[in-house]
């Protein structure tokens, strides 16, 4: 069995994110990149499911500028094999990353493709089941269990109300909640190992996808400042502002 | 312009979250059509046809759409679609999960969970786990969004009386099968919607100390929420959880318990109204948006806020 696992350079999650004076964007310049959390649980579950001997390939692919390279090193010193790299400069947006990877799976034939439920730059939660339906293909998402037996998926997912369990036929896809696994730590080894996989490079053209935005950004702003930071020094006291003061109580 | 809301529901109830979405709709001008799809479903149809603002119902019901599998339902949305302008869900789970993949068939950019409506395409959204906000437009023909829905009010479940229309399904896909849920019981109310909010944290040290904040909720009229540090650790069940990648949620109180406040939890509560926190550790972020912060050992200060709050007759709203 066959797995792709896309993955995605963002910022860093322990980074404070600033939003550029101009209210373009946020500011990218300097600051710490690394693979979503969410696609390193994906990476970590595909890997596991080769060392199981359920898969037999594990195929990282990323989108984006020179530098996703990086992560897409980081792919496969955790035990990916190979790495595709779209190479792309600004923006993307997921109904065409979705596009691109469609055109990818008809090219490598998986059987999988295991994604990251949701990425967290543009916190969209989209990539996976759009894939899903431009395939035609089962999905499974947000999970916190995957079971594979006999060419049948069961997975239990994470839903407002509690767990749910779904049962997919393969081909599929799946995106992967938090609780799935806990995502390793490559080893200098399998760093250095990894500098001699290939990154085959391809760009949207090549996969026959068009990127012009269909989103148009007119603005990126700072949330409003919470007031916060005054103290009470007593139970009595914070009930006595929570019921008098605030009236919330 | 028309809008088709997707309900969110459980073949039994209509659910608030889909109130907010009627609201979310509304404010991008037209009338709004409210889509029902499961099985066994007629009183969540007719709960739908009392909503305020809603101009009609269209219900599919059969096997295949009972548990409201994404390869079944999205198709129906997509065919639906071409009598509409937008295309609107809650971003419950089941949005979030069905959404996007009927997006996929009408070759649409979704607009996912919005928090506030500018023009009939013109959105605001957040990002970075809503340390930014950014205003988009679409310039989709039909626009699929799904709705943040603590920024929404609720629309009035009473006094609209819409008409009730009965469509087809699209069929089983025959790609998935819904196996079962193990759906948490719970006598309190929801944590989305409810007015006040009291959330352990790793602090709590267990499952069972919850218990203490379980007695404050029941006196409140409280949900029980918690941090992703405390449900990774074990002590509660995942949909407590509060944060990025839990629930969100903005009461009129939100009360943090041996809570630190790490950005992804901040992310889920920063917009509650008045934010309360007790923590023994007066450097933890989360003193930086609480309103009144008392620096004290929980497990002394939870038992004397129950008994506060008795000695005061406080009770819940």
């Amino acid at each position: 069995m066959k797995v792709l696992v896309p993955v995605k350079r963002v910022i860093d999650y322990n980074v404070k994110v600033r939003v550029k004076a101009d209210q373009s964007g946020v500011d990218l310049a300097n600051v710490k990149m690394s693979m979503n959390p969410f696609d390193e649980i994906a990476v970590e579950e595909a890997v596991r499911l080769k060392e199981a001997g359920t898969a037999t390939e594990v195929i990282a692919i990323s989108m984006g500028p020179e530098q996703s390279q990086e992560t897409l090193r980081t792919a496969l010193a955790m035990g990916a094999d190979r790495a595709i790299h779209v190479v792309h400069d600004g923006e993307l947006e997921p109904l065409m990353v979705a596009k691109m990877l469609a055109k990818i799976v008809s090219e490598e034939t998986p059987d999988l493709v295991v994604l990251g439920k949701q990425a967290i730059d543009d916190d969209a939660n989209q990539t996976g089941q759009l894939l899903a339906g431009l395939l035609g293909w089962g999905q499974g998402t947000f999970i916190s269990k995957l079971k594979i037996e006999g060419g049948a998926i069961s997975v239990t997912r994470e839903v407002d109300g509690g767990l749910e369990k779904v049962g997919l036929k393969l081909p599929a896809i799946l995106t992967v909640d938090l609780r799935l696994n806990e995502p390793r730590y490559a080893s200098l080894p399998n760093i250095m190992k990894a500098r001699k996989k290939e990154i085959a490079k391809k760009t949207p053209a090549d996969l026959g996808v068009d990127t012009t935005p269909r989103l148009k950004t007119l603005k990126v702003a700072e949330p409003p400042k919470r007031q916060g930071g005054k103290k009470v020094g007593s139970i009595a006291e914070l009930v006595d502002k929570l019921h008098n003061e605030a009236g919330v109580i | 312009m028309a809008i088709l809301v997707y309900a969110d529901h459980n073949n039994q109830e209509l659910s608030s979250a889909t109130l907010n979405a009627v609201t979310a709709a509304g404010q991008m001008g037209g009338d709004v059509t409210v889509l029902v799809v499961g099985q066994g479903c007629d009183a969540v149809a007719q709960a739908a046809a009392k909503v305020q603002g809603v101009a009609k119902v269209l219900v599919a019901q059969d096997a295949s759409l009972k548990d409201q599998l994404p390869e079944n339902v999205a198709p129906l949305i997509a065919k639906l679609a071409a009598n509409f302008s937008h295309v609107v869900a809650p971003a419950t789970t089941t949005g979030k999960n069905i959404m996007p993949r009927a997006a996929a068939l009408l070759d649409t950019q979704q607009v996912s969970d919005i928090t506030a409506v500018e023009s009939a395409d013109t959105f605001i959204r957040p990002i970075y786990a809503g340390n930014a906000l950014v205003t988009v437009q679409s310039t989709d023909a039909i626009k699929l969004i799904t709705v943040r829905t603590t920024t929404f009010a609720p629309a009035e479940a009473e006094g609209g009386s819409a008409s009730v229309e009965t469509i087809e399904g699209t069929g089983d896909a025959g790609l998935s099968t819904f196996e079962g849920a193990a759906l948490s019981e719970n006598e309190r109310p929801e944590l989305t919607t409810a007015r006040v909010v009291i959330s352990g944290g790793r602090g709590m040290q267990s499952g069972d100390n919850f218990k203490m904040l379980e007695e404050v909720a029941d006196i409140l009229g409280a949900a029980v929420g918690a941090s992703r540090a405390a449900v990774d650790a074990g002590y509660v069940p995942n949909d407590y959880q509060v944060g990025q990648t839990g629930k969100v949620v903005a009461p009129e109180l939100y009360i943090a318990v041996g809570i630190s406040g790490a950005i992804q939890h901040l992310a889920g509560m920063k917009d509650s109204k008045v934010i309360a926190c007790i923590n023994k550790d007066e450097e933890a972020p989360i003193f930086q948006v609480a309103d009144f912060g008392l620096v004290a050992d929980l497990f002394t200060a939870v038992p004397e806020l129950k008994g506060e709050l008795e000695k005061q007759g406080i009770q819940a709203r």
